[in-house]
């Protein structure tokens, strides 16, 4: 519990500041209206030449771009914000205020900063979703949402666990921010089915860059394609790089020496 | 005029020793160059060996090569000049390239083809290997390869011009971002980055040759590829030039009247 109620302190911290620019909400809902809008424009020219797409059909494709920005909503919300923050501390040295706060120095480090308009995407990516899921008339019973929702949070797991792995790699190699640019623009590749890729970039985008478990894997639940393979393996890896992330991040925080704050 | 080629030679030094420092956020610069491409090379491709190995006048081999080969153009014809100058103007950098008493554009573009210098053998290498991946298909017409080389630079020049002038748009406005990102998906979809022109409707092939983003990736692609006749090579010569000069008049035109509004802020 301690982790919603430290997440609800600094989204309101989050709202506070942000609530001074208000014109910027405008603007970052034009901006995700527009992304939306471009990467529906893009299906419609891809499926004005063919019914289907690697086997999905449009609104499977468009269920998928649901949970595309969905996930991408969330790591825009807290886990990109915070892990750039934290790269920046450790460049600083003000990490040295985080480390004597009495609460988890990984759990602060995770949540330290708010950016209260990404939730525009996650609201955004839930409606395409809903939408998308009643135009396919898909019949979505309690175990399929409950599939859905472990998935969801499996993949959304396992892309925090890598983003803090690279992030903790900065108690090393100080200047990591740039290495987080590369999962932005593999993340760009999750818009469409995994299965679309050739083997070695599909392998890529499983294991080097865990795209593949953030959104293909969420919407093959609600589509009904989901093996009991996949099921366990996104369980699998989630709980084991969640627990290895854990374990580099005690292993960087005893080598972390302070600069001079 | 020797003078300004003194210029250009000492920019690009100074401009290679800088970028020589930066290596690695080259190399990351470069991975997302090739995967944007890379992501509409699969899904169209895959389209085409889904109807039976052709697609709207393309075979799956002349996809892979329409994408590899529009990578290389939009590499050699990409700026990055809107991010810079809503840096400059915010930080009031640009107060110094005021001071200077050369036209600033100068040393932006020498900027530009000086990075692009260092970065070409690597977007080559990875052209060399989507290729090794993709097996396309090139129709090789050496006049319209020849004709290529001056599309390209027009292109980069106009491209340069009107990126330029839209970056001028931080004198007076500054956040830019929405602007830029509306500016990006139009060029995304009418100069044939999300698939040949010649698959979208008849309306908006109409749109795309009126306004200048085809002029610059699409015009010269199409001609690598051979897929312009010469009455068509001669056109599109004739519409790059005319939206060159129209662009550098409006950018001389924003350029007079943005430096006008600057108001430095720190610096």
């Amino acid at each position: 519990m301690t982790i919603l109620r430290l997440f609800w302190i600094y989204l309101r911290v989050g709202v506070m500041t942000e609530l001074a620019y208000r014109a910027n909400f405008f603007i970052r809902v034009f901006q995700s209206l527009l992304e939306l809008g471009t990467a529906l424009a893009g299906l419609a020219v891809v499926f004005a030449y063919t019914d289907t797409l690697g086997g999905w059909r449009p609104d499977e494709i468009v269920a998928l771009l649901g949970v595309y920005f969905l996930v991408g909503g969330v790591i825009g919300v807290v886990i990109q914000p915070s892990m750039e923050a934290f790269i920046e501390s450790v460049r600083e040295g003000t990490l040295d205020f985080t480390l004597i706060k009495p609460e988890d120095s990984q759990l602060l480090a995770s949540i330290q900063a708010v950016d209260l308009w990404g939730f525009i995407d996650v609201i955004l990516g839930s409606v395409v979703l809903i939408i998308a899921l009643v135009r396919l008339g898909e019949r979505v019973d309690g175990m399929q949402a409950a599939t859905f929702g472990g998935m969801l949070l499996a993949g959304i797991g396992i892309v925090y666990a890598f983003w803090l792995i690279l992030a903790t790699s900065a108690f090393w190699f100080v200047r990591v921010e740039n290495i987080l640019v590369i999962f932005q623009s593999m993340y760009e590749a999750g818009r469409w089915p995994i299965s679309l890729y050739p083997g070695w970039l599909r392998y890529g985008l499983t294991f080097l860059v865990p795209v593949a478990f953030a959104t293909t894997v969420p919407a093959e639940a609600l589509t009904g394609r989901l093996n009991s393979a996949t099921l366990l393996g996104s369980l699998g890896l989630a709980a084991a790089l969640l627990l290895a992330s854990r374990a580099f991040w005690r292993t960087g925080i005893r080598h972390y020496s302070g600069a001079s704050a | 005029m020797s003078g300004l080629f003194d210029l250009y030679l000492q920019q690009f030094r100074t401009s290679l020793a800088a970028m020589l420092q930066y290596r690695a956020a080259l190399v990351i610069w470069l991975i997302g160059q090739v995967l944007e491409p890379l992501i509409y090379l699969v899904v169209w491709t895959v389209v085409s060996a889904t109807q039976g190995g052709s697609v709207g006048g393309f075979t799956t081999g002349e996809f892979a090569a329409y994408f590899i080969v529009l990578m290389l153009v939009n590499h050699m014809t990409y700026t990055w000049i809107m991010y810079e100058y809503e840096y400059r103007v915010r930080h009031g950098s640009l107060s110094f390239a005021l001071l200077r008493p050369v036209h600033p554009i100068h040393s932006d573009i020498a900027d530009n083809v000086s990075s692009k210098v260092i970065s070409f053998p690597g977007m080559l290498l990875a052209a060399g290997a989507l290729g090794l991946l993709f097996r396309p298909t090139f129709h090789f017409v050496p006049w319209a390869v020849a004709a290529a080389l001056p599309a390209v630079v027009l292109a980069f020049l106009l491209r340069f011009f009107i990126e330029w002038s839209l970056a001028l748009a931080a004198f007076w406005i500054t956040r830019v971002s929405a602007i830029n990102q509306s500016y990006f998906v139009a060029m995304l979809f009418l100069s044939g980055q999300v698939a040949p022109l010649t698959l979208f409707p008849g309306w908006i092939q109409m749109i795309a040759a009126i306004l200048p983003f085809r002029w610059m990736i699409a015009f010269p692609l199409e001609l690598l590829l051979g897929r312009l006749t010469p009455i068509e090579t001669m056109e599109g010569f004739a519409t790059q030039i005319l939206w060159i000069g129209l662009a550098w008049i409006l950018m001389r035109t924003l350029w007079r009247s943005g430096v006008r509004a600057y108001a430095a802020v720190g610096g």
